[in-house]
């Protein structure tokens, strides 16, 4: 051995004394820089283990809140005014009525305005989670990779997909029009994937499973099916339909009160029935993808089920139930509004429908609004014998809420019928008994709810929810599903009697839109939080804590704060998209008007703006001008 | 007084009365949010209604808009838009300074009955099996330990429930025990008053923590007991459980 340790060292020294000086140089820097390179390799490691950045002021979790919020508002219509744009273009290749291809390219309009936000706060939320959560994010990156690499080659597609329906619109008409439309599936197609594939990533942090031994791809694949992510996605298509609908809707009502013409006042008259017809639409059957959810939830792990609907968050479902009602009053009163202007002379006529109707939504809402724990004093609950009612508190429970969703759903959906009728007289031999089934049907099927709502109480819940709610849901679904069709073939034969009047609205049918529109905002703001408070103190549920300073829930007035922001800034977003959209529509205007007026030329027109949608605003100005 | 201001006025009056001394000739009274909360949805009916053409309009709020513009008023009418316009904002400020103003009373209460349960009491199912003679040793603990205060008939009107503010579950109500598995009895039994989570603030209950004097098989006994005396059943999420 001391034979060998001499010859090395002898080695060594050969070594040395052979070097040239510049390398002994470089290597005497090199030990003198040992201490920096060990710091910084110190600082890597130290970066390496960072679980979480902070933000000052503002912190972390709040930022993180309300960028994720305003992505998730973005996505939601970006995500849900392709599908009906996309049915309304259909409508219009079908029936060849020029005024839906061209609602469907104002919408589409709105779209492309939005589809940039919508990527930038996405690329925010992303840096923002990197940096803030770098632990979570590296967990959530080991997990669902490859799904990564789906997403943005869905966001590729929906990209390139989404320039050419656009800026094709004009080009691809008459028997390029099936490629048109084919591409407009192609979009709802991508629209969709990019939406589930995030979703999984969500709810796997709310319902994580046990991933099983396999490459990356079944891992990634294994980790999306969750319990929860097929409920999430329905429930999210489903309210991306609603929220886009009553955004819409809320656009037609701003340039509604701000039409100066009539054929603008009856365009956005249209647009906003459109707008709300599609956010009603949508909102029949979201109460029960809702439902479905949470019964998935509750299955999936019973303390997060009893946190939401029983615990400290069963007071944002009261809120929920405001907020709904609201938006069911909401939208019920402008279908109102449109029986008795738009239909001149119909006002006697259905004063009675309409107010047992709004007695009816009144009741139920009342119902769906009464709390199961009472907020009282302590004089109060001492009278009730606690926070419970002993009569009202019946109307606390789940049996109680479905019963009256369920009405409250079978009285738009007549509301709607009875507009669609209104101004027009059935004349085919078979409506007098037609009508008599229809109405037989209805007054059965609404007996037959509220008699499986009261039985509900006194059968196990496993009955209740697999049996009598599932029978409520398929009642109300087979009323709408046989009176739609059979309300079609009674006024396919039907004379109209009178004619309606589009551009004859309130100003307030106007604001009903915009309050539509606010009360949706705001309903998805809430059950962002719901959803993402459920997960209490875990950032993926039971498998990795929270350890950060903000692991704690905040207090409901708190969060309630937070989602009025959120509101409120969404809306503001919203508002500076629309009116860029709309200045190339605006330049237009402008250069028709100085056209008209003798000028040559006029202002240029901006880059984006629709290319031929000006048309209704250039007929208003022709006729203001003549 | 005719017309549809009128009509509003007396109905949205009536309901009030009807809620608010009527309803508690039967029932205990309603606390003043539930009031408020059926007041508010009351007026929005009217609104609506009232809004719904131009003529109703027209006929609810035309004699409001006229009254406070004061157009061609004179003598008593004069006088009664004066009293509006002066005791109006001073009904608010009342309203106001009445629900700021600091007070020895103690704020409402937003009590959370069913707080979600820890972790290790999720997912526990009943280890003995359901059968009558589990079910009556159940009855018999239950007639020892629970009915002083839930009652011999599972209702809550035990000789020692009216000591108790708030008064002990009602299980023969179907919002209590029927909305719950039968791991939540297990916890809530066991741990008492004194094991509710924070999230059930202002922990009112006066449960004892029977882990201290009963051992578990008792618990789970007394649970099935419980429910086959109140005519309920645990929720499950399978028919077959």
């Amino acid at each position: 051995m001391k034979s060998a340790n001499h010859i090395r060292q002898s080695n060594v020294k050969n070594f040395l004394e052979k070097m040239p000086t510049l390398f002994k140089w470089l290597s005497f820097l090199s030990v003198l820089l040992l201490p920096v390179i060990a710091l910084a390799a110190g600082a890597e490691t130290k970066a390496m283990s960072v679980e979480y950045r902070d933000v000052p002021g503002i912190g972390s979790r709040n930022l993180v809140w309300i960028v994720a919020q305003q992505h998730l508002l973005l996505a939601g219509f970006v995500l849900g005014v392709p599908i009906f744009g996309w049915v309304c273009e259909i409508v219009g290749w079908k029936t060849k009525e020029a005024r839906y291809d061209k609602l469907a390219k104002e919408f589409t309009k709105l779209l492309t305005s939005a589809y940039a936000t919508t990527a930038l706060f996405g690329g925010i939320l992303l840096f923002l989670l990197i940096g803030l959560y770098p632990k979570l994010m590296a967990y959530l990156t080991e997990m669902f990779f490859p799904s990564f690499l789906v997403y943005c080659l869905l966001f590729l597609a929906e990209t390139a997909t989404l320039y050419m329906y656009w800026y094709g619109w004009d080009y691809m008409q008459g028997n390029k029009k099936a490629f048109h439309l084919f591409l407009g599936f192609l979009l709802n197609l991508f629209a969709i994937g990019i939406m589930i594939v995030p979703n999984s990533w969500a709810t796997f942090q709310a319902s994580p499973v046990v991933v099983g031994d396999g490459d990356a791809w079944t891992r990634a694949w294994m980790a999306m099916q969750n319990p929860t992510w097929w409920p999430v996605n329905i429930h999210r298509l489903i309210a991306n339909v609603v929220l886009g609908g009553f955004i819409v809707g809320a656009y037609a009502g701003i340039r509604y009160l701000l039409a100066v013409s009539r054929e603008e006042r009856e365009h956005y008259d249209w647009m906003g029935y459109v707008g709300n017809f599609i956010g009603v639409f949508g909102m029949l059957p979201l109460p029960f993808a809702g439902y479905w959810l949470m019964r998935e939830v509750y299955q999936y792990n019973q303390q997060m089920g009893i946190t939401l609907m029983g615990g400290f968050l069963a007071w944002l479902f009261i809120l929920q139930a405001m907020l709904i009602g609201v938006l069911f009053l909401g939208a019920n009163y402008y279908f109102w509004m449109g029986i008795t202007y738009r239909i001149p002379g119909s006002e006697n006529s259905y004063k009675k429908p309409i107010m047992a109707m709004l007695v009816v939504l009144l009741l139920c809402l009342g119902v769906w609004m009464t709390p199961h724990t009472l907020v009282a004093s302590l004089a109060e609950a001492q009278k009730m014998g606690g926070t419970h009612h002993p009569l009202l508190g019946v109307f606390g429970v789940m049996s109680a809420k479905m019963t009256v969703a369920n009405i409250m759903i079978l009285v738009t959906f007549m509301s709607f019928i009875m507009y669609w009728r209104a101004g027009k007289q059935e004349t085919a031999g078979w409506a007098k008994a037609a009508k008599a089934i229809m109405n037989g049907l209805l007054a059965i099927a609404a007996i037959a709810v509220i008699v499986l709502g009261v039985w509900g109480y006194f059968v196990p819940a496993i009955i209740r929810i697999n049996y009598f709610s599932v029978a409520q849901v398929l009642i109300v679904g087979f009323i709408m599903v046989t009176f739609t069709p059979l309300t079609a073939l009674l006024l396919k034969s039907a004379k109209t009697t009178t004619e309606m009047v589009w551009g004859k609205m309130p100003i307030r049918a106007g604001y009903c839109l915009v309050l539509n529109a606010v009360m949706v905002i705001l309903l998805m703001s809430l059950m962002g939080y719901a959803r993402s408070s459920s997960r209490v103190h875990w950032h993926i549920y039971g498998v990795m804590r929270d350890t950060s300073e903000y692991a704690f829930s905040p207090a409901l007035g708190y969060a309630a704060a937070f989602m009025s922001l959120n509101t409120f800034v969404y809306c503001l977003l919203v508002a500076f998209i629309f009116w860029v959209a709309t200045l190339g529509d605006k330049a237009k205007a402008q250069q028709v008007k100085a056209e008209m007026s003798g000028v040559p030329g006029g202002p240029p027109v901006m880059a984006g703006g629709a290319p031929s949608s000006g048309e209704q605003i250039e007929s208003g100005i022709v006729e203001n001008h003549k | 007084m005719k017309g549809p201001l009128a009509s509003g006025a007396i109905l949205l009056v009536g309901i009030f009365v009807f809620i608010k001394f009527l309803l508690p000739l039967v029932t205990a009274p309603l606390p003043a949010s539930l009031i408020y909360l059926y007041m508010a949805l009351a007026f929005s009916g009217i609104m609506l209604y009232g809004t719904m053409s131009a003529s109703s309009l027209e006929s609810l709020m035309g004699p409001v808009f006229r009254f406070l513009s004061g157009e061609g008023q004179s003598g008593t009418g004069k006088m009664a838009r004066l009293a509006v316009l002066v005791l109006f904002p001073l009904l608010v400020g009342w309203q106001t300074y009445t629900s700021l103003a600091p007070s020895d009373l103690p704020p409402g209460e937003n009590r959370t009955i069913h707080p979600a349960p820890p972790g290790e009491f999720v997912g526990l199912a009943n280890p003995y099996q359901n059968n009558q003679a589990n079910i009556n040793m159940g009855k018999g603990l239950y007639a020892a330990y629970c009915s002083p205060c839930h009652g011999a008939n599972y209702d809550g009107k035990g000789p020692a429930a009216k000591g108790f503010n708030p008064p002990p579950a009602n299980f023969a109500d179907p919002g209590t025990i029927a909305q719950l598995q039968e791991s939540y009895l297990f916890w809530r039994i066991k741990k008492g008053g004194v094991g509710l989570p924070v999230e059930a603030m202002p922990w009112k209950s006066a449960m004892p923590r029977w882990e201290a004097e009963l051992p578990d098989e008792f618990i789970w006994k007394i649970i099935m007991g419980e429910y086959d005396g109140a005519h309920q059943s645990p929720r499950t999420w399978e028919e077959d459980d």
